[in-house]
């Protein structure tokens, strides 16, 4: 497995995901680093940030991905920024690396922080089309996937069915479907290629 | 580490399993941030096992029960925060006196009172060392990743049940909250110490006397060996004493089964310090940052080491007193006002230079701010 995982863009690889309580933003820091640190062998550290709500007010996941052991476990310098909400995209863009992903809910963040931040509509698309919000975190993760390679989708998909309840095994993976096709959506609107066919496996 | 068993572990699910392969066979406790998951996850797998799980109505009693099931043979752990800690100080005493191995866990999150819940702190380093009243001995061990979790809690259920002491496990909350993919050792590859029991039959089993290892032998109740256990001060058979010579033999020989055991106890871990011409002495969540900052310092040419303290109580004095040697100037940076840049000023005398990097503000210090204090330091 390990031999398969691409190298990674730099010695140390930091993810954040940020929004409100809820979203399932410490869930989906715990099933990429499972992903990334079980599935594909690589050395992975997770810390969550919360308030003492228990549901709303800020909540963040921070992943840190290196082929070497972490020692620091917070981000001090972010690689991708996902943002679910305005707060967590006012509040966690001050530390990013020159050229970071910013990915962004289309609809709940409404400036987000930069002019080249992806919006793709995470919560929306899980409304509308898998009748669930609550996995929109999931849609964000695949997007994840689909635009930076840090983690492979099957090693998501295989670590999102190891951790969430039984009986959503259906509902999760069609949810990384639909969170990969929009980011290859978006892909295609920049470079202006073709979409590919969507296989069966995508609805 | 055994790639092939990797999981993904919080700090204190680690604590739980430490626990466990320790032998834990009893835990009563009551939930609180950010300690809950050692107390959810034990009331989960100590029933499965056949143990008994009690969550009780507060943390004295949390305590009370653990020191009873110790008592009766169990190896008994609660876990708690600053507040629920505060609350444990008075049973922490009594097992002091009457000699219960048992061991506390308290996960520091910012205070004092309700303070910032899920905010990490090192705040209860004092506490944790002077918070029962009377003069007492105390060992108190400090992870900073989420193996040393594991490790340092089979360590302090050896410590508690070798020197029939209460011993604490200081977490913070970073350091209990982060998960991070370890490999923990198989049972076959853990040390596990238990209590000696008496040999002799229960009429000749006189509870408190002790043989050259000043540890008295410790019988399980119910079995037989009927005795006495009071939190006042007691000669040989467990009942109280004020005879003087009694009175300063039992005090003598509560600090000294610690403290001649003192090179047993210290744990610390050095890096890079050979040709350091700084040091960083830390521990706990903060001991990470060091250790980033220590790398990142190095590849830009700075001559600087760590010295991670992990067993903060007793104070390794020796490993400290050793390692400031010849270092121009030593930094403490900690999550409260200076309680471990006391000790280190203390053992210091007056050698070199010790300087402080302070944060309250429930966040981090960050290997930046170290490396920045650092540099003033040039």
């Amino acid at each position: 497995m390990k031999n398969k995982a691409p190298s990674l863009p730099g010695a140390r690889v930091e993810v954040r995901l940020a929004g409100s309580g809820g979203q399932g933003l410490v869930l989906a820091g715990l099933v990429l680093a499972e992903a990334v640190g079980i599935y594909e062998g690589r050395e992975v550290a997770m810390v969550q940030s919360y308030g003492p709500e228990a549901r709303g007010g800020a909540s963040k996941a921070e992943v840190i991905i290196s082929d070497a052991p972490i020692d620091y476990p917070l981000c001090t310098s972010v690689d991708v920024l996902v943002a679910l909400s305005q707060e967590a995209a006012d509040a966690y863009c001050w530390d990013l690396k020159p050229g970071a992903l910013i990915l962004v809910d289309k609809d709940l963040v409404a400036h987000p922080p930069s002019s080249l931040a992806v919006a793709l509509p995470f919560t929306a698309i899980a409304r509308d089309k898998l009748k669930k919000v609550m996995v929109a975190n999931v849609l964000a993760l695949a997007a994840i996937s689909e635009l930076t390679g840090l983690v492979g989708r099957r090693s998501l998909e295989k670590a999102l069915i190891a951790r969430a309840p039984a009986g959503t095994e259906e509902l999760n993976k069609r949810a990384i479907a639909l969170g990969a096709k929009l980011a290859r959506e978006y892909k295609t609107r920049q470079t202006g290629e073709a979409l590919p066919e969507l296989g069966s496996e995508d609805l | 580490m055994h790639k092939g068993r990797a999981k993904l572990l919080q700090g204190n699910e680690a604590i739980a399993l430490g626990a466990l392969a320790a032998g834990c066979n009893f835990f009563a406790g009551y939930p609180i941030t950010p300690a809950s998951e050692i107390t959810e996850f034990m009331s989960r797998e100590l029933p499965i096992r056949g143990h008994p799980f009690l969550q009780m109505e507060d943390e004295i009693a949390s305590l009370g029960a653990c020191i009873g099931a110790s008592l009766a043979g169990r190896k008994a752990m609660t876990a708690t925060s600053g507040p629920g800690f505060s609350l444990m100080q008075e049973n922490l005493g009594y097992a002091c006196i009457t000699e219960v191995p048992v061991v506390v866990v308290d996960v520091m999150r910012a205070g004092p009172s309700t303070g910032m819940p899920t905010h990490s702190s090192q705040g209860d380093v004092q506490q944790a060392r002077w918070g029962t009243h009377g003069d007492h001995p105390a060992i108190v061990l400090c992870p900073a990743t989420v193996l040393e979790c594991f490790e340092l809690t089979v360590t302090a259920f050896n410590h508690a049940e070798r020197f029939r002491t209460p011993v604490i496990l200081l977490a913070d909350e970073m350091t209990a909250h982060t998960r991070e993919k370890v490999a923990l050792p198989e049972p076959g590859e853990i040390e596990v110490i238990d209590r000696r029991r008496p040999t002799v039959p229960p009429d000749w089993y006189v509870p408190y006397k002790t043989d050259g290892s000043l540890i008295p032998r410790l019988a399980d109740l119910g079995e037989g060996y009927r005795y006495h256990v009071t939190g006042l001060v007691h000669d040989e058979r467990g009942f109280p004493t004020e005879r003087l010579e009694e009175v300063q033999a039992f005090s003598t020989r509560l600090f000294a089964k610690i403290s001649r055991n003192f090179p047993y106890l210290e744990q610390v871990k050095a890096f890079r310090i050979e040709d350091a011409e700084i040091l960083v002495i830390a521990y706990g969540c903060t001991a990470r940052a060091a250790r980033a900052a220590v790398r990142i310092g190095r590849e830009r040419g700075l001559k600087i080491g760590l010295l991670q303290i992990l067993s903060i109580w007793p104070f390794p004095r020796r490993s400290v007193e050793a390692a400031l040697e010849g270092k121009r100037a030593v930094l403490v940076p900690e999550l409260n006002m200076g309680q471990v840049r006391r000790e280190v000023l203390r053992v210091n005398n007056g050698r070199t230079q010790i300087v402080s990097l302070t944060k309250m503000d429930g966040s981090m210090i960050a290997p930046d701010e170290i490396l920045a204090r650092l540099r003033e330091l040039k």
